[in-house]
């Protein structure tokens, strides 16, 4: 934990109130941050954190409050006046050009020392300099597409280092890294702390604010609930504030009832969009009445295994058998049919379709099988009771069954999803990053419903980038890198150490032998 | 066919090629910049023919080449103006409203011909100037270096354009604007100045493509350019989106357009097959983006409008 400052503030906002076509996304929002420390903006998706940083950054305009920097007031009308005040920000999502270099994207926007002429040796120079003191390896005449994203991640922090700037806003930057990548960036960040630079952290993983953060400021629905530091609260506290109730972290898990294998895949390879093997020899079983987590760093084959199995992507050797039937070669529908229903990762693409109804969403699996339908003619009668049911049993908030699903929130979207794949009362469950995005409060009954589902004897592979779900949910826990098994673990052993070095690509055996030693890459300290 | 095959007829073949080449390559580079900033511009062929309109009428009532070469340029410009506040500040789709500029301009230039000049008047086109020394070369001399001033200006463009996307700050930012135009702007980089200055510029070179045409022909009339324009953007693929790739498509193009001339105007093909061959060019056209279009190198943000915070 780094020293925190007192004395004045770098940042203070006062008052920030911004206000959408039928939502105020920030009320009379107050926030500081001193020089020195790293102050957590934490809040549900939607609670209005990264409305109120685009506002800081320019992207937004308040409508009413004041932004004073070091006691000045200041106004930002764009990213450039943000820029100009020392104000840097890393963005949820990559902000970089892959068809440029390091140095190109270090460059861009940057006056150039030589006027008319780019001249990126000196660039280059200085993005050495940075990275022998920060501990940041990257290597500045790599393009973005070359490299991986924890060097993404690199790349973006060097950017805002070396504009020197003394405010860092880091919106989310953990979401894609492994937990051994974290740790660095934390190095790196206090490094950048210790130098007096102020940061803002915005997070939900509650476990990463409670081991960075200075201090804590918790936003619901746009307004500020509740303001602490790690030492006098727990993620409990943390989770109640960001919810407005008790939350419950961690799902009741009864023992597991096991009965025979469900899904079994054998020696399965499946090839990626550039046709290149994403998933390679890969073996699994799942049984009966349990739950077996895919944990990964994203981009390591898992959407390409999730959609092999649901028959989306067809499989370049092995085989996969779900109720003792072969189904590497069956299509998508011969799949439902066998009882083995999908929860897929990108719910708008490729789990609902925005313009339809919710109940058009709910029989999009059975809308050809009676009662749904008969002899060619939808029953309505039946959808309307068929679909309610659903719609109160999953506790789907909706205004209508008429209503578009793009209407809904994320969370309720997804519990329409749910409802609709766990209707046809399957008997393997694939679940695709079933709680990402969406806010605790779903999250929590989804878990649930998930157990539940588990102790009514369903086989589930339980796909996630969210260790703490994949921990918390499933009986065994196989670790997926480059496409392959690292290795499996039963839940008592797996520990988010153990993890991380395997979803690293470092097998057990390696792991072994390095313990005692440094972790290689943390830098300076 | 042997009439075709003499060293003299060969070179007049080649150099006429070249000249032949200069329109598309001059639009073709014009398209270039804008689509490496994220802009497709399908209205080419419009805004060649109100340069080629404009560049004519300056002429026929100035007597000054010069004059019709600016005021060509100017035409372009102004119509790059129109077409991005379409696309930039009203944001319209960038496919549709191209067409709508090439209907715009092949309506106008028609009707500014047939009120202002009426009958087909010729005006003194533009001459070759011969390079010094250069020009004294054997062969090649004749070939290259025997040529009017928008062939020199056209092909010098090329390492210009280059050298402009690929070596100096303004370039980085076109780049940039085109691929990933939210990281640009988050580092203050106007993504709407950006593509301003490349859509002006760009459609200037249209303009001056359109010119070139009619003063190395000496002539206007309705839909002088007749596809040109067209085969401009075909050819910014064809070159993945490098001048140096552009202007080996605009060679390809302007050598088999003077081949499938010579043969003609030497008699090598007559009637029915004439036509059909003079079809070449256009086949050609489709034959080459079919077989060479990998599209490795098409600015990931083309066509996409940039809205910031969306």
């Amino acid at each position: 934990m780094g020293p925190t400052t007192a004395g004045s503030p770098l940042l203070e906002l006062e008052g920030i109130t911004k206000r959408f076509p039928g939502v105020v996304a920030n009320d009379r929002v107050d926030f500081d941050v001193r020089p020195g420390e790293v102050h957590t903006l934490l809040g549900e998706n939607g609670a209005g954190k990264s409305t109120l940083m685009k506002i800081l950054y320019g992207l937004y305009h308040a409508d009413e409050g004041e932004i004073r920097l070091r006691g000045e007031p200041v106004t930002i009308d764009s990213p450039s006046d943000a820029i100009e005040q020392g104000i840097g920000m890393i963005h949820q999502h990559f902000m970089l050009v892959p068809t440029l270099t390091v140095a190109e994207n270090v460059a861009l926007g940057l006056p150039s020392g030589r006027r008319l002429l780019q001249d990126l040796s000196p660039v280059q120079q200085r993005i050495r300099e940075l990275s022998e003191i920060y501990g940041l390896q990257v290597d500045p005449d790599a393009y973005i597409w070359q490299l991986a994203v924890g060097e993404r991640q690199r790349v973006e922090i060097m950017k805002a280092i070396y504009r020197d700037v003394s405010l860092l806003i880091l919106d989310e930057p953990t979401s894609v890294l492994t937990p051994a990548e974290v740790d660095d960036l934390f190095v790196t960040l206090r490094q950048m702390t210790d130098g007096g630079r102020g940061l803002v952290f915005i997070s939900h993983k509650l476990h990463e604010v409670m081991s960075l953060s200075d201090r804590i400021t918790v936003l619901r629905g746009g307004r500020v609930t509740g303001r602490t530091v790690p030492s006098e609260t727990s993620r409990e506290q943390l989770a109640h504030m960001m919810v407005g109730r008790e939350v419950r972290l961690a799902p009741n898990r009864s023992e597991a009832d096991v009965a025979d294998a469900r899904l079994t895949i054998s020696a399965l390879e499946v090839l990626g969009d550039r046709g290149t093997p994403a998933v390679t020899d890969f073996d699994l079983e799942v049984r009966s009445g349990e739950v077996v987590g895919i944990a990964g760093v994203s981009g390591n084959g898992q959407r390409e295994l999730a959609e092999a199995l649901a028959g989306l992507r067809p499989a370049a050797s092995g085989t996969v058998v779900m109720n003792g039937v072969e189904t590497t070669a069956k299509t998508p529908k011969e799949i439902r049919r066998l009882g083995v229903s999908y929860i897929p990762e990108e719910r708008m693409r490729d789990g609902a379709i925005g313009e339809f109804s919710v109940a058009e969403n709910l029989i999009l699996t059975s809308h050809d099988l009676p009662p749904t339908s008969r002899r060619g003619f939808l029953n309505f009668k039946q959808i309307e009771t068929g679909c309610s049911d659903l719609v109160r049993r999953f506790t789907v908030k909706t205004p209508s069954l008429e209503t578009p699903t793009a209407n809904l929130s994320g969370g309720n979207i997804q519990k329409l999803i749910i409802a609709r794949e766990l209707s046809g009362e399957p008997e393997v469950l694939i679940a695709s990053q079933p709680t990402r995005g969406v806010d605790i409060g779903a999250a929590e009954y989804i878990h649930t419903v998930l157990m539940d589902q588990r102790a009514g004897g369903i086989a589930i592979l339980l796909i996630s980038e969210d260790l703490d779900e994949v921990i918390g949910l499933s009986d065994r826990i196989a670790v997926m890198f480059e496409g392959r098994v690292m290795g499996i673990l039963d839940q008592e052993e797996a520990t988010v150490q153990r993890l991380g070095l395997l979803m690293a690509g470092v097998s057990d055996g390696e792991a072994e032998e390095r313990a005692g030693r440094q972790p290689a890459g943390s830098g300076p300290v | 066919m042997s009439d075709f095959l003499t060293v003299s007829v060969l070179l007049a073949t080649l150099a006429s090629g070249i000249r032949l080449a200069t329109p598309f390559l001059l639009a073709a580079l014009g398209e270039t910049i804008g689509q490496r900033s994220g802009v497709l511009n399908l209205g080419v062929e419009g805004v060649m023919l109100l340069g080629a309109y404009g560049a004519y009428y300056a002429t026929l009532r100035t007597d000054s080449i010069l004059f019709g070469i600016l005021v060509s340029l100017i035409v372009g410009g102004v119509m790059g103006i129109v077409y991005g506040v379409v696309t930039l500040a009203l944001k319209a789709e960038q496919g549709i409203s191209g067409i709508g500029i090439f209907i715009f301009g092949l309506g106008l230039s028609d009707l500014l011909f047939q009120k202002q000049v009426g009958t087909p008047t010729p005006i003194d086109g533009l001459g070759d100037v011969a390079v010094p020394l250069l020009g004294d070369l054997p062969w090649v001399g004749e070939v290259i270096f025997h040529q009017n001033v928008l062939v020199y200006v056209a092909f010098l463009l090329v390492p210009v354009l280059w050298f402009v996307i690929n070596r100096t700050p303004f370039g980085l930012n076109v780049r940039a604007v085109g691929e990933t135009p939210e990281a640009a702007d988050s580092l203050g980089v106007s993504v709407d100045r950006t593509r301003y200055i490349t859509i002006f510029v760009g459609n200037a070179m249209a303009g001056l493509a359109g010119g070139a045409l009619a003063l190395e022909l000496g002539i206007f009339q309705q839909n002088l350019t007749n596809g040109h324009g067209f085969i401009a953007i075909a050819l910014v693929y064809f070159g993945a989106w490098r001048p140096s790739g552009v202007m080996a498509g605009a060679m390809v193009f302007g050598l088999v357009s003077a081949t499938v001339l010579q043969w003609k105007t030497l008699g090598i093909v007559v009637g029915t097959t004439a036509s059909i061959v003079g079809m070449f060019p256009a086949v050609l056209t489709i034959l080459v983006l079919v077989l060479v279009s990998r599209r490795t190198g098409q600015p990931s943000a083309l066509t996409r409008p940039f809205e910031r915070g969306h």
